[in-house]
């Protein structure tokens, strides 16, 4: 959808030229969100504007759903493009309908059906349009006023949303709410998406693809998880931290680790039961379920060898339930929090549908790293260096 | 009281004169907006420019009054004009400039790089961005400065009376040569009182032509 060749910008500054952008190349897919991330003085931001022509190219090419940008005029290609910017930029002197009205106006659409645009994207930015519509931006809070800003890049449906540092300026809660919101939105909107940004957080949160700048260079072009698991260089490896691999637990579901092969009792079957489930999966505890499934308690292996009777009375508390849509962040936290090495996971109803472990979890976090291992190790027939023996060794 | 009973008696005469004074004072602020808007925005887009006219409209805002009706007279001579309606309202024009420029100049670069940087993106061509984001935004200052022009020129031209434009220094130079304190009294008074309430209406017009969403 967007492809970016060879894209080169120099400034002529009083200090001589400058190269924002070296030889820029990449390929963002049809509904695909990109997050431009690198630190201030990168060339991300340079190169987003470049690709709505609000700072022009020295060279190379931009192709917007095929089409080369220089082959369009500016002002049109921008109209069909929504741009969302740090600041917010909504005109004080227009209504927030107005303001939202502002490119279906000059795109000749009649009042009725910027009217009912408005009404439509403030619903679907949890606006009420009969309170908002009339309001000035000035009468909004911030988080409001960058929905509003978002509102505004929807308005006349544009295929392409350029977003600069958009949710930059929102307190860290408020960014949250609005991230979420805005991931639920594009997943039924599908539009593609330049995204800058200087928080790794916020870009493994949103993007499908990251392309990290440094000194106008592109270093790394990739998905989230490779780019935490497998940063291209020392300076991409520093800039997403130390604790990468921890930050990749919000890329991973519940569901993604979840052992789904794990063995429960109802209250009111028998303890012998519940032991010899036990010992066929081999572990030293049992989640116990009401009738309808739902987890209510764990039996232990050592409290129930030698006794008898339901289950149920032997039952101890359970970890906290986590859903299977969760992200694994939260539920990684929540082992931390209550010391727990395993945790139930249940559905959207609460019926319990098996267990995650730490040591699944580090074994699943842990496996694209012995696949690089291995596939380093492979070419040793060539001659070439064999990988360290530990790492072999944890292949297999 | 004496000077009670002059205004009183001569009313009609006072009201003439404030019609006239009037209307050397609004044609002349109202080509000054004609000019002075368009220049003030022009400029924005050169520095070095606006620099410059800036320097020259301050310039002459220095030139005493009396010196200016005087560089004016010959020159104007020359069409049949010297004294009377014309150099008054040129006088009016010239010295109207500097706070109608300046205060457009600095209300167009004073709003938000933020807001032209969104109007670009969205799309907006230049005269767009203008008439629909930067003149409304401008507005409140820019009226703020055709106050201040107003303001001044009422007071300057009570001295154009000297050149024979009429108006209300017509009370205050006779009673000067005539040493009658009841017509000088009667015209200050009434120079003030006009300030004033030109001053107050000029304020209610800038709020009405303020942007509600920009309303303080």
């Amino acid at each position: 959808m967007i492809t970016l060749d060879n894209l080169t910008k120099i400034f002529n500054t009083s200090m001589g030229p400058v190269t924002a952008a070296d030889r820029v190349c990449m390929e963002v897919a049809e509904g695909e969100v990109c997050v431009l991330l690198g630190p201030s003085g990168c060339g991300k931001t340079t190169t987003l504007k470049m690709v709505n022509r609000l700072i022009e190219k020295t060279s190379g090419k931009i192709l917007v759903g095929g089409r080369d940008t220089d082959t369009i005029d500016a002002v049109e290609l921008r109209r069909t493009m929504g741009y969302v910017i740090q600041q917010i930029g909504l005109f004080p002197n227009m209504t927030v309908e107005e303001n939202i009205g502002v490119v279906p106006r000059m795109l000749g659409w009649d009042s009725q059906r910027i009217r009912k645009r408005a009404v439509e994207l403030l619903e679907m930015m949890a606006l009420s349009p009969a309170v908002f519509l009339r309001r000035y931006p000035r009468e909004l809070s911030g988080g409001q006023q960058q929905r509003v800003g978002v509102a505004r890049a929807l308005a006349a449906d544009p295929p392409v949303l350029i977003m600069d540092e958009p949710f930059g300026a929102i307190d860290p809660i408020n960014r949250e709410v609005i991230q979420d919101e805005f991931l639920k939105m594009q997943q039924t909107l599908r539009k593609t998406i330049l995204f800058v940004s200087h928080d790794i957080d916020e870009a493994v949160k949103m993007a499908d693809k990251i392309a990290i700048f440094r000194g106008g260079k592109l270093e790394q072009f990739d998905s989230p998880d490779n780019v935490l698991a497998h940063p291209a260089n020392s300076f991409i490896a520093d800039f997403v931290g130390g604790d990468r691999t921890l930050k990749r637990l919000r890329l991973l579901k519940v569901r993604d680790v979840l052992n789904a092969d794990s063995p429960s009792v109802r209250a009111d079957e028998s303890l012998d039961i519940a032991v010899r489930r036990m010992h066929e999966h081999d572990q030293g505890h049992i989640v116990v379920t009401d009738q309808d499934g739902r987890p209510t308690g764990c039996v232990l292996l050592a409290d129930a060898v030698g006794r008898h009777g339901a289950a149920g009375d032997h039952a101890r508390a359970l970890p906290s339930p986590v859903r299977l849509d969760a992200d694994l962040r939260g539920a990684v936290s929540s082992m931390f929090t209550h010391d727990a090495e395993w945790l139930p996971c249940v559905d959207e109803a609460g019926i319990f549908r098996g267990q995650i472990t730490q040591r699944g979890i580090t074994h699943r976090l842990g496996d694209t790293y012995r696949a690089a291992a291995h596939a380093a190790a492979v070419p040793a027939d060539d001659g070439r260096p064999v990988a360290p023996q530990h790492f072999r060794g944890a292949a297999e | 009281m004496e000077t009670l009973r002059f205004i009183g008696d001569n009313a009609s005469l006072i009201l003439y004169l404030t019609v006239q004074h009037i209307s050397i004072v609004g044609v002349a602020v109202g080509l000054a907006i004609l000019t002075g808007v368009p220049i003030g925005i022009a400029i924005t887009q050169n520095r070095r420019v606006a620099d410059a006219v800036l320097y020259v409209a301050a310039i002459i805002m220095t030139i005493p009054s009396v010196a200016l009706f005087g560089i004016l007279m010959p020159v104007l001579s020359l069409t049949g004009h010297g004294i009377g309606y014309l150099p008054a309202v040129i006088a009016v024009l010239l010295y109207s400039q500097l706070p109608i420029i300046r205060n457009t100049y600095t209300a167009i670069t004073n709003v938000d790089p933020a807001l032209r940087e969104a109007a670009r993106g969205m799309g907006m061509r230049p005269w767009q961005r203008l008439w629909r984001v930067e003149i409304p935004l401008a507005v409140p200052v820019i009226m703020a400065g055709v106050r201040v022009a107003v303001v001044i020129n009422i007071g300057i031209t009570a001295i154009a009376a000297y050149i024979g434009a009429g108006g209300l220094g017509t009370l205050i130079s006779r009673g000067i040569s005539q040493t009658d304190q009841r017509q000088l009294v009667a015209g200050a008074l009434a120079v003030s009182l006009l300030a004033i309430v030109a001053d107050y209406a000029l304020l209610w017009t800038q709020r009405r032509l303020t942007p509600a969403g920009v309303r303080a």
